[in-house]
């Protein structure tokens, strides 16, 4: 499949070349080789430990849960899992690096080569399924923080995330336009949440990315890249690419070359700038960190680590379609995070069962509820509904109510709004607010039958052949019924007297 | 009835140790005696600061719990020197460098904490080489220690051996009963042969290396350095053990070294190297290595020649491979959270850390610095480190493949008696060549001893060495002990301190 995204230059088309690398948190209580607290948000220097502020005689000691989350993080990119893999030290000193050397994994990583799936997406561009290579996941500390705002001539550092395990996820340079950097990075996100693995908060840090650029005439050889650091949300990736493809491509066609280089992105501007140049490349001096054995893993932790894995989304997605005949829409809306699909999942058991249906049943019915109507409602009262209100059983009544055909759907979101508001129970309000169809065949019989009388003209057309008047009865029946009868059995009786 | 001051210091940790469960004398009298000692031997320059309050207090303790009946542990009332390499919670930490002078750490090391919960107590913070780099303790900063031993017949001050020679001194010289070791390319066994001592490096792992200041991570390894082979296996008993907080450290239980201790070798088969006949070795020390074979034949071993052909190059792969962990290592001592910093008028960050660094920081640290960042850097890594670590897998294999045909191996542990301090400073290789017969050991992480053969014609100790198999601690002290036993080596310094 080939790309449309171009930039267009003075001497023609130009195509961005796109490689990532995200540097997501693993969620765990613990540092990676220290037993100090990753929370966020403490007060700066309250979650070091000795290791951690890199004491004479201080050990690391691998934390085995990030190394549990890297593995099965690798298994939901069905990547290869490498049974030894080793510890690093990459060398270079700076305020924020207490041992002055960051234990990574160069050499030897824990995760292969894995891929990810990011969807078809017509407005922005994806015109197909594209699948993007993953080059390797490696396991590494987080270096401390330093805030220059706390005093006039000096910087500050702050060592609580000194420590703290991140997954280095390296793509592959597959991705062609800001589109696809931008779905692969909501994508993986995505993956991540369902393992469990990352949080996924880009706000707070627990996932940035290493943006590679390159542009080159389609079909040329790859031209020289730039790594734009730490950046850190999907739109900011998206402006990364565009700015440095177009900034490449000015140099370029002005006669320049593009210098190997690091540089950072401006938020403020949209903008990126030299961070550092390739002569000013540290030389790391990687080696074995010899204060840590290989890690050796066993095929029981393996499968261990296989078996914990959920429903991932692409499996889910397509269970959706095929088991519970979901639109491929719908089914994408519903598995895009973790939170969404966890919500309908449980309201569509509780519905199943309240109804006495299979789910896949009542299955379509739900979805539309879970994503049009119910945050439609909750939208429109804002501040006035509670989301503890929100829960599975009332909802599922609801929903129960209207299957059954004892309330219309513009009666289900009153039912609903009241609930949001007060949390009362839905069949009681249902009951007490007059919120029900009539399904009382005799109400009906009388109102339809004063109808026929009164309109024995409309009647004979209709026996004549003019089928469309059908609707003018069904009109006429639920405004003598005052909107509340039950459609379903006004049409039957309709048709039973009509003839 | 007390003895006598004299008399207490003349004693090894077995005898303090059952002499203060027997109800001889109290572990106070025997830390008051040391401490007397200690203050008395300033000359020396054996310990960086002195703890004369941590002895009595531990000896305090022990005799509290005799008078409750209760378990004095293994090294009870048994006050020791605990080199200045290992952490002490509330007591100067220094490494015998300038860059952490005046550092105190809130931690305690693993084998000192382990140490104390036997029923040891200390004495003092041992001096020795800056961050363990030196083979004559002539790099600390505090200045060198001087060797309890001289030549007959001279005054010249000599080495005591690095880079653990306080340790060394102060044991010869009786004013520790032992102390605390490491051993990174062979800084417990030369020192111990230098001072007429026992040392004995275990097997990597066994003595958990957390809270000790690291020097060559892949390599260093603490141990016990007393005047006895027994004196060494209860002390090791009380320092090794599984360490979670250590990585490398080894999952395995204690044996009961001293419980297991035998002179007797029968069907024990000994090896002899034939690589270790190298040029510059003295004759005395081959002398030495002969008049062993002798004692353990008479021990009931078999002696067997065995070769270990990669012998040659374990030095110069020592020299790659140490050195680049250490410029690692090392890095942390940048000014920022601890100890020395340096910082210029007007200096930025990385002004800061070469200033604090280049003040901080011996030549002999310096040096290794150096070497080990230059051997890690592009284009030399695979030249020099990766090559170096590949002669380490050969002559871990040599060792291996001896093993096949022997039980333990002797050699010399150096190729010379002790020297004159000041006399190698100006020729860094040749004081290298020290550790020649130590660093193979050293590089395949095997349990290695040195013991006390004799003294040399200028009446200066010779040493000893045995190296066991992986785990075979015992196997080493039992051919240690039966070494001792024939040996009879009684020769100690003569005091003029």
């Amino acid at each position: 499949m080939v790309s449309t995204y171009r930039i267009q230059g003075a001497t023609g088309e130009w195509e961005v070349v796109i490689g990532l690398e995200v540097h997501a948190q693993v969620t765990s209580k613990a540092k990676l080789f220290s037993g100090a607290s990753t929370a966020f948000g403490a007060e700066p220097n309250t979650q070091v430990s000795l290791v951690d502020a890199a004491m004479p005689g201080m050990l690391p000691v691998p934390n085995a849960e990030c190394i549990r989350q890297a593995v099965r993080t690798g298994m939901a990119i069905e990547a290869q899992i490498n049974k030894y893999s080793r510890f690093d030290r990459k060398n270079y000193f700076y305020a924020d690096l207490p041992q002055g050397y960051q234990i990574s994994q160069l050499y030897h990583p824990i995760v292969g080569e894995g891929q990810l799936l990011i969807e078809a997406d017509e407005k922005a561009g994806i015109a197909e399924d594209k699948v993007i290579g993953i080059e390797r996941i490696h396991v590494e500390q987080d270096a401390g923080k330093l805030m220059h705002d706390q005093h006039p001539t000096m910087s500050y550092v702050d060592l609580n995330r000194s420590g703290v395990a991140l997954m280095e996820i390296v793509s592959k340079p597959d991705m062609r336009s800001p589109a696809e950097a931008g779905a692969y990075v909501r994508k993986l996100r995505s993956i991540l949440r369902y393992v469990g693995s990352c949080d996924g908060n880009m706000e707070e840090g627990s996932m940035r990315a290493d943006v590679n650029v390159s542009v080159r005439k389609p079909g040329e050889e790859f031209g020289t890249r730039t790594e734009t650091k730490n950046v850190n949300s999907v739109r900011f990736v998206m402006q990364v690419i565009e700015y440095e493809a177009n900034r490449q491509v000015d140099v370029l066609e002005n006669g320049g070359t593009i210098d190997q280089e690091t540089r950072l992105f401006d938020p403020n501007t949209g903008t990126t700038r030299t961070m550092r140049s390739k002569e000013d490349a540290h030389d790391y001096r990687y080696f074995p960190d010899p204060d840590l054995l290989p890690l050796e893993l066993e095929d029981e932790f393996l499968e261990e680590c296989r078996a914990s894995l959920p429903e991932l989304p692409d499996a889910k997605r397509a269970r959706y379609e095929t088991e519970l005949g979901l639109t491929p829409y719908n089914a994408r809306e519903l598995t895009a995070e973790v939170e969404t699909f966890g919500r309908f999942e449980t309201l569509l058991a509780a519905t199943a069962a309240k109804i006495g249906k299979p789910e896949a049943k009542v299955a379509t019915q739900v979805a539309n509820w879970a994503l049009s109507v119910a945050p439609g409602v909750m939208k429109s009262l804002g501040d006035e509904a509670d989301p503890a209100n929100a829960t599975a059983e009332a909802q599922a009544s609801i929903l129960a109510m209207q299957d059954k055909g004892e309330i219309s759907g513009g009666q289900a979101k009153e039912i609903y709004e009241i609930v949001l508001k007060t949390g009362r129970d839905p069949e009681e309000v249902a009951d007490t607010e007059g919120l029900k169809q009539v399904s009382d065949t005799g109400a009906i019989e009388a109102a339809i039958d004063d109808i026929i009388a009164n309109n024995a003209d409309k009647v004979e057309e209709y026996r004549g052949g003019k089928d469309k008047l059908f609707g003018f009865f069904v009109g006429q029946t639920m405004k003598a019924m005052q909107g509340k009868a039950n459609p379903a059995v006004v049409n039957q009786i309709l048709k039973d007297k009509l003839g | 009835m007390p003895k006598t001051a004299n008399k207490l210091t003349n004693l090894g940790v077995k005898d303090i140790r059952d002499g203060v469960a027997g109800g001889d004398f109290t572990a106070r009298e025997v830390a008051e005696a040391f401490n007397a000692a200690v203050a008395e031997a300033a000359a020396l320059n054996a310990f960086i600061i002195t703890t004369p309050d941590h002895a009595l207090a531990a000896a305090d303790a022990v005799d509290a719990k005799r008078a409750k009946g209760e378990d004095l542990g293994k090294m009870g009332g048994v006050p020791i020197g605990m080199k200045d390499l290992f952490a002490t919670r509330g007591v100067q930490t220094t490494a015998a460098s300038h860059i952490l002078e005046g550092f105190t750490p809130q931690y305690e090391s693993t084998v000192s904490q382990n140490l104390w919960d036997a029923g040891a107590g200390m004495l003092g913070k041992l001096n020795l080489d800056q961050f363990a780099m030196g083979s004559s303790n002539e790099t600390s900063y505090f200045g060198n220690v001087n060797s309890p031993w001289r030549k007959e017949g001279s005054n010249a001050a000599m080495s005591p051996g690095g880079s653990s020679g306080g340790s060394s001194a102060a044991v010869a010289a009786r004013i520790a009963p032992a102390a605390t070791g490491t051993d990174t390319g062979g800084s417990i066994r030369q020192p111990a042969a230098f001072a007429g001592i026992t040392g004995i490096k275990p097997t990597y792992g066994r003595c958990s290396r957390w809270g000790v200041v690291a020097f060559a991570s892949s390599l260093d390894q603490a141990g016990p350095m007393a005047r006895t082979v027994e004196d060494c296996a209860i002390m090791l008993e009380a320092m090794a053990g599984f360490d979670p907080k250590d990585a490398t450290s080894l999952k395995m239980d204690v044996p009961a070294w001293e419980a297991g201790l035998s002179a007797d070798l029968k069907d024990k088969r000994i090896g002899i190297p034939r690589e270790y006949r190298m040029e510059g070795t003295d004759e005395e020390i081959l002398k030495s290595w002969e008049q062993g074979k002798e004692w353990l034949r008479d021990a009931g071993a078999e002696i067997v020649d065995v070769s270990l052909p990669h012998t040659k190059y374990a030095l110069p792969a020592y020299y790659i491979v140490a050195p680049a962990e250490a410029s690692s290592n090392l890095a942390r001592y940048d000014g920022v959270r601890y100890g020395l910093r340096d910082l210029p008028d007007g200096a930025g960050l990385q002004d800061m850390y070469a200033a604090t660094r280049a003040e901080g920081f011996g030549d002999e640290v310096k040096r290794r610095i150096l070497i080990g960042t230059y051997v890690l850097s592009a284009g030399f890594y695979d030249a020099y480190y990766n090559q170096a670590q590949k002669v380490r897998t050969l002559v871990s294999r040599d060792f291996a493949e001896a093993f096949g045909q022997c039980d333990a191996i002797l050699a010399p542990t150096t190729p010379t008696a002790s020297f004159p301090l000041g006399s190698l400073n100006d020729d860094p290789l040749t004081m290298y060549l020290n550790d020649v017969f130590a660093v193979p050991a050293s590089l395949a992480g095997l349990p290695a001893m040195s013991v006390p053969a004799t003294v040399n014609a200028d009446g200066l100790p010779l040493g000893l060495q045995i190296v066991g198999k992986p785990f075979d601690e015992q196997g080493v002290l039992n051919a240690g002990l039966a070494i001792q036993q024939r040996a009879n080596f009684t020769a100690k310094p003569e005091k003029w301190w």
